[in-house]
């Protein structure tokens, strides 16, 4: 095995060079040149500034905005970094549940979650997607089903009609690439940029 | 389950079948050391390497010497990444200004990237610094599945050559893998990841002010790159805690088919790759469909059991047409979701784009399933080939004690030695996996480690020692995996599974290669055809149901029932 040590050290620093640092910076080169939008995180700019990623979920909590999907993700509390706090959309720290199905909490947290949608007034069907938390906490979409459970309610915020807001979600809903590929769905992001454009 | 959804996985299995061929035929003229496509460019690349290391390509080596050098090269993997980790703090490009990584956490993801599982007990955007995530993660994400795919076809040579004192070269077999296979598909995974929104860049994070007027940090950096290798090489050690589920790891329905594909292809490719390094392309076709057949199970089930949607939540109100939401990502549904999840665990990929953890009771147990066969529909880069050929090994014993022949697999007597060492190899997993799956659950440390309550939290626990002996790296993520306890059994049980193993395969490819090559006969079994798939499919069944039966009705089995009662933990 000793006669070995050598070319096991060689081996391991050329293939570092080549796959570690050359193969990454190259595909950095090639992709900041030839796709900079993509390669930058498709970053969305409003009046110069940085509002976030077409690609990340944000926390919608006001009114006037149509709401994402409950999010799992936790962050330190600012008041003591040694714990952590729900922090919903944390693009720093992806995560979900990770409750199964048979788990007590998960049933409680639906229950608290639908029981104050209803309560508020926002929804009046619970869409799959509005109940439950995404795997990375950060899901950028919702169902169509979930965006137009909101559109009343959103609209009344507004002063909108309902069948205003109901156009900027149909407007917004991607589907299936070929009619097969991919899952029907609508970016929030991108919705509620559309509605504040509408105003 | 709909019929769009069977026909989304139908298009990425036909994609990867259509692919794999041809891949098959170049993956297997590269590891014989001919000329191919790719020789002008990369061969001088290649010269400089052996000179460098003062290998001669031409000097073959015996089943012990080529074992001694694989060691050696993993030992000083293992030690080079050790070392990084615990000290990215001094080191360069750390813009998020990380600590070193601490000792029994530094010690699991070294031995997790070295035996190609990628287990991570870390969440990668808040704990390694993109120094660490290139030099370290991203080279063994290469040189781990070079390892495998040399390993496999140390294995072929003991079926294609006779009385042959050697098996190959390992540094020859480690660096044509690297050069001619994975790297150039990598390239072309990456920049079409990027082209489909994956992002590659060196800054840490991006400042964004939302909608709302507060503030959220994006964590981003070279992602793509690392993307491309985590799938083609079956690593699935994910740049983000969230791995494939994370919308910059894979922004879309075609990013995740891509990947998905790419997780597939190359451990398809490997079994045509075998039919052609033994002259009967038949041999590797018969691999390939029990493998697809396995997979496709798995798959089947998976999907069924994640569109019904959760009785538990139906019964509260919750729409359970779109299936069981918790936990999976609205751009996939529940159709690629288990797709993805059976391919990652059917390969030692181990990424997932779903979190396993909130699947429905019976698509939990497809992913944890496919790991305790040792995944082998259709395997690890390399891993996966032989890991099939050791049961096809025991499939033809076992046919031979049937009709009173010594057993023949192609040309080879299958004698004594053999079977010592392939029943040696096949009795590591069951030791490790439930071994110590026994001892966690009986200690305090290894219970609180739990997120779930009830026979799911046995399966947390089940799932991760099958992840880390099968080298596969995917997990029931509730398990807080990042305490002592769990960190050095997992980090053992993951050198179990890779070293344990390959080395009683080494040995069974040395003895193999020294044999004389029998012609075949009227008498012969033929190992191409639907009777010998069969079998092989049986030998599988019986072979792992009857071993992880008693584990899996305590965990998932009785859960399920446990659901259908309405009852919660």
């Amino acid at each position: 095995m000793l006669s070995q040590i050598r070319p096991a050290i060689v081996m391991i620093v050329l293939f570092t060079a080549l796959t570690g640092i050359l193969y990454p910076l190259a595909i950095t080169g090639v992709a900041q040149l030839a796709l900079p939008t993509q390669a930058n995180g498709s970053v969305i700019e409003r009046d110069g500034t940085v509002i976030g990623s077409a690609l990340i979920g944000q926390n919608f909590a006001s009114d006037r905005y149509f709401h994402g999907r409950p999010s799992a993700t936790t962050g330190s509390d600012p008041a003591d970094p040694s714990k952590t706090v729900d922090a919903p959309y944390n693009a720093a720290n992806s995560m979900g549940s990770n409750l199964g199905p048979t788990s007590k909490k998960l049933i409680d947290r639906v229950n608290a979650a639908i029981e104050a949608e209803f309560a508020a007034g926002r929804i009046d069907v619970v869409a799959a997607d509005a109940a439950t938390t995404s795997a990375s906490g950060l899901d950028p979409h919702i169902s169509p089903q979930f965006a137009l459970a909101q559109a009343a309610a959103v609209a009344k915020a507004r002063n909108l009609s309902e069948a205003q807001a109901r156009a900027v979600v149909e407007a917004n809903v991607e589907g299936r690439v070929l009619g097969v590929i991919g899952e029907p769905r609508v970016n929030v992001l991108l919705l509620n940029l559309a509605l504040d454009r509408l105003q | 389950m709909t019929s769009i959804g069977l026909a989304q996985i139908a298009i990425v299995l036909l994609a990867v079948i259509v692919a794999a061929v041809p891949l098959g035929n170049y993956i297997a003229t590269v590891l014989a050391g001919e000329r191919s496509l790719l020789s002008p460019a990369l061969s001088p690349i290649e010269r400089v390497f052996y000179r460098l290391a003062g290998v001669d390509p031409a000097r073959e080596q015996n089943w012990l010497a080529y074992t001694m050098a694989m060691l050696a090269f993993s030992v000083v993997g293992f030690a080079s990444l050790y070392a990084l980790q615990r000290l990215q703090a001094y080191l360069p490009l750390n813009p998020q200004g990380f600590s070193g990584v601490p000792a029994d956490l530094a010690f699991n993801t070294s031995m997790s990237f070295v035996t190609n599982t990628n287990w991570q007990n870390y969440g990668g955007e808040s704990t390694m610094s993109h120094l660490t995530q290139m030099l370290g993660l991203t080279v063994h994400n290469f040189v781990s599945a070079a390892t495998g795919l040399a390993m496999a076809f140390a294995l072929v040579r003991g079926f294609s050559r006779a009385e042959s004192p050697t098996i190959g070269n390992f540094w020859v077999d480690l660096t044509r893998s690297t050069l001619y296979v994975l790297l150039p598909m990598s390239i072309v995974v990456a920049l079409a990841l990027v082209a489909l929104g994956v992002p590659q860049t060196l800054q840490g994070s991006i400042e964004a002010t939302t909608l709302e007027g507060a503030k959220q940090t994006l964590a981003i950096g070279p992602v793509a790159s690392q993307e491309a290798i985590k799938e083609l090489g079956t690593n699935g050690g994910g740049f983000f805690n969230a791995n494939s589920a994370h919308p910059f790891e894979s922004p879309n329905a075609l990013s995740n088919m891509l990947e998905i594909w790419a997780l597939l292809v190359i451990p398809f490719a490997t079994a045509f790759a075998f039919g052609r390094a033994v002259f009967d392309y038949r041999q590797g076709r018969a691999i390939a469909i029990t493998m697809m057949i396995v997979l496709v199970a798995g798959v089947l089930v998976a999907y069924w059991a994640e569109a019904g949607g959760n009785p538990l939540l139906t019964e509260i109100g919750v729409d359970p047409s779109p299936g069981n939401m918790e936990g999976k990502e609205v751009r996939f549904g529940p159709a690629m979701s288990a797709l993805f999840a059976a391919a990652t665990t059917g390969t030692s990929c181990g990424a997932v784009n779903a979190m396993h953890d909130s699947f429905m009771p019976l698509g939990g147990l497809v992913p944890l399933f496919n790991m305790l066969m040792g995944s082998i529909a259709p395997g690890g880069v390399g891993a996966g080939l032989y890991g099939f050929l050791v049961l096809a090994i025991i499939a033809v014993f076992i046919a031979g004690l049937m009709v009173g022949r010594t057993p023949e697999y192609l040309g080879k007597k299958i004698e004594t030695r053999e079977m010592k060492l392939a029943m040696l190899a096949v009795l590591i997993y069951p030791l490790s996996v439930l071994g110590f799956t026994g001892v966690s659950v009986m200690l305090q440390t290894g219970l609180a480690s739990l997120n779930n309550a009830g026979p799911h939290g046995l399966s947390e626990i089940l799932y991760a020692f099958a992840s880390a002996t099968d080298n596969n790296g995917s997990a029931f993520a509730g398990l807080t995996g990042n305490t002592p306890w769990y960190n050095t059994t997992l980090g053992v049980a993951m050198l179990l599974g890779r070293f344990a193993f390959v080395i009683p395969v080494l040995a069974i490819a040395g003895a193999f290669a020294a044999k004389k090559k029998g012609a075949a006969s009227v008498g012969t079994f033929p190992t191409h055809g639907p009777l010998f798939i069969g079998l092989l499919l049986g030998v599988i069944v019986i072979l792992y149901l009857l071993q992880y039966f008693p584990a899996l009705a305590l965990g998932p089995i009785v859960e399920h029932f446990a659901l259908l009662a309405g009852k919660t933990f």
